[in-house]
């Protein structure tokens, strides 16, 4: 698949995004649990390739992260579990900047987007690199037809998102709210103005940071968002699971339930036409 | 304004790798630096000057160490930053960006502590200044600091412990950051070394290298000349640099970045650990915590935990310009073990009546390895009074010839 998959995945409906991080509590789990997933509805998958130094991450994800490093997850074994991966949604890897450096000879990052696309992975999403830094990247991304998902954040200035879209693809990941990942019980006011202050774009606009429930889907899809993002609340259930085999119809069922709030959003009547595409 | 590619650049160091929630407060803060820091705009520099005299009690001296010349045949000078308020240099940083808080309009004070030191001296200036402050602090640092958290909550600071991990300066340095994540409108995070995203490597700098002003100015009077080298211990770098700036353009002399050898060098691959904090000497280039530079990591770029016998040096990077230096050949980086610091915590206490910080007797121990002329500066960045028990305890463990020893507690 290709960075234009990851933006058409979104085309048919808003779309499911969820988040999980490869390894955590094994490989093969994590198989299971992508697989689990897409059975549920997801459209993308964001498959996190675990750093030591999280620092964009809250305290569920950072715990996962240990978790599935001390089950011994690296950038090699992430793509050999990426290539045995028998789903047909996008996948996109979310890590920090400073695996890409080190994979390979040499601090160059190409060497980790080329084996990425090889193994089938089709977008990036680096946290830790601002538009400012990610020219080596974009050119690796664009040689080898890997989506470069850039976060929009509540603070970010008109000016930035400007620049943040002239370089993104695949599609742009909008923080919903101040801080780190982690599931929350509501949807943050900031949720909506951010959607609202943001520009008609070619690509879609994915909403996460929080999303945990039906309810808060259904809110941001109406809010004008093109996709919804949710992470800590499917690593949670991981977390809290005994069996692989529970945790994945934990999964399952929390994704057909967010993917149910997405269809429940009345897009004409409280949405915002504008921030939509 | 705004940043540019090249922004905060050091050769392919340095840069600005945050999540975007921070980009505008660290662009914020890179225009409030340039306007107040190098621009003095509204007298900012003046006014800090000025407090750092009346606060802080600078200049600090530079003083000859006659039993220890005596020792080496070489002249030694310190530069006693241990006699600065709060007992280390950590304060010229942490009052001037306090200071810039106050002149940006934030109303709140974040930072990260190792050893306490800069936990210490950011709680001080915020008292001073009136601003309320947290610190985020490793468990393990606060069991083994525990003046410096009695200070810091003495203060009027709150002292947030981090769990994660080893609990040291690393892990405190990323809650710090999430916290600012979630805080950044109202909040400045104040860093204490000279790392992190641009400006902060750079502005450190500036509000550190007082200490290499007066230093220079101070061997120009005393000694009639500049010194031969400057010695001091690097961990971020702070107290470097700070010793180092004004001497770079000074080819004559030369500039050692001591670093903490710990128990052995490398990294112990599959173990995750590197059982020394010489990122400078023996690390390689990645990017943590806002900036590229050295760093101890895994082969797959998995940073490791330090480790060394002083808090304020475990630290698995470096600041992106020391690094910079390092590969210019202007910066010689040197590492000294545990045992080595130790025993030249006592030699400096027994011989010339000076407690150092075990951080600062890493540079003190580099002299017993010094083959020059002289003279040289070492700078003793900060004082060891809260090193006192980890001292003792170390050195009965060592059973370290250089120690005295504690007989008088036995009943």
């Amino acid at each position: 698949m290709s960075a234009d998959d990851v933006t058409a995945a979104f085309d048919a409906e808003p779309a499911l995004v969820p988040y999980v991080v490869a390894g955590d509590p094994s490989p093969e789990a994590t198989e299971a649990y992508v697989e689990a997933l897409v059975e549920g509805g997801a459209d993308v998958i964001e498959l996190g390739l675990p750093f030591s130094e999280p620092i964009a991450d809250g305290p569920t994800i950072q715990e996962a992260i240990r978790r599935a490093l001390d089950a011994g997850m690296t950038p090699a074994k992430y793509l050999d579990l990426v290539r045995d991966l028998d789903v047909d949604v996008p996948i996109v890897c979310m890590t920090y900047y400073n695996l890409l450096l080190q994979y390979g000879d040499g601090n160059e990052v190409e060497s980790f987007v080329r084996d990425a696309a090889e193994a089938g992975v089709s977008g990036l999403i680096i946290p830790d690199l601002p538009v400012e830094e990610s020219g080596e990247l974009e050119a690796a991304c664009e040689k080898h037809d890997v989506a470069l998902v850039f976060i929009v954040a509540p603070t970010t200035t008109a000016e930035r998102v400007e620049r943040i879209l002239e370089r993104a693809s695949g599609f742009v990941y909008v923080q919903a709210r101040m801080g780190t990942t982690g599931a929350r019980t509501d949807v943050s006011e900031d949720t909506y103005a951010s959607l609202e202050r943001l520009p008609a774009s070619e690509l879609p606009y994915a909403v996460g940071f929080g999303v945990s429930e039906r309810e808060h889907a259904r809110a941001i899809v109406e809010g004008g968002a093109d996709g919804v993002v949710a992470g800590s609340v499917f690593v949670d259930r991981i977390a809290e699971a005994e069996r692989v085999a529970d945790a994945a119809d934990a999964l399952r069922e929390k994704a057909a339930e967010l993917k149910a709030g997405i269809r429940d959003a009345d897009r004409n009547g409280t949405a915002k036409p504008e921030t939509t595409k | 304004m705004s940043s540019t590619d090249d922004a905060g650049k050091f050769g392919d160091y340095g840069g600005q790798y945050v999540p975007e929630v921070l980009m505008p407060a660290v662009e914020e803060l890179e225009d409030a630096y340039e306007r107040y820091v190098l621009d003095n705009e509204d007298g900012f520099m003046d006014d800090f000057r000025a407090r750092l005299r009346d606060f802080g009690g600078r200049p600090t001296p530079l003083g000859r160490a006659d039993n220890l010349s005596a020792r080496y045949g070489v002249d030694v000078y310190l530069k006693r930053e241990d006699l600065l308020h709060g007992g280390a240099h950590k304060l010229n940083n942490a009052l001037g960006q306090v200071l810039l808080a106050k002149y940006m309009g934030k109303e709140r004070i974040i930072a990260e502590t190792g050893a306490g030191q800069h936990g210490t001296a950011t709680a001080m200036a915020a008292a001073y200044l009136d601003m309320p402050c947290e610190i985020y602090m490793g468990r393990t640092d606060i069991n083994r600091q525990r003046p410096n958290v009695f200070r810091m909550r003495t203060h009027g600071a709150e002292v947030n412990p981090v769990d994660v991990g080893s609990g040291t300066l690393k892990e405190a340095t990323n809650e710090a950051m999430r916290d600012w994540a979630t805080t950044v409108e109202d909040t400045h995070y104040v860093i204490g070394s000279v790392v992190g995203p641009h400006p902060f490597p750079t502005m450190v700098r500036d509000f550190q290298s007082v200490i290499s002003e007066e230093a220079r100015r101070q061997s120009e009077e005393q000694l009639g000349r500049l010194p031969e080298a400057v010695i001091a211990c690097a961990g971020g770098g702070s107290n470097t640099m700070g010793a180092f700036h004004e001497f770079i353009g000074d080819d004559d002399v030369a500039l050692y970045a001591v670093e903490a050898g710990g128990s052995g060098l490398g990294v112990e691959e599959g173990e995750e650990y590197a059982p020394n904090s010489a990122s400078l000497g023996t690390g390689s280039v990645g990017v943590l915590h806002g900036a590229k530079t050295k760093l101890l990591q895994t082969g797959e770029g998995q940073i490791v935990e330090s480790h060394s016998v002083s808090a304020g040096l475990d630290y698995a990077g470096v600041g992106p310009e020391l690094a910079n230096l390092v590969d210019e050949g202007r910066v010689t980086p040197v590492n000294v073990d545990d045992d080595a610091a130790l025993a030249a915590f006592h030699r400096l206490s027994r011989e010339e009546g000076i407690i150092p910080a075990l951080e600062s007797s890493h540079a003190v121990a580099y002299l017993e390895e010094y083959d020059g002329d002289g003279p040289v500066i070492v700078n003793v960045s900060g004082r060891g009074d809260k090193d006192l028990d980890t001292v003792i305890e170390e050195s009965t463990e060592r059973d370290l010839p250089e120690a005295p020893d504690m007989e008088v507690f036995r009943s």
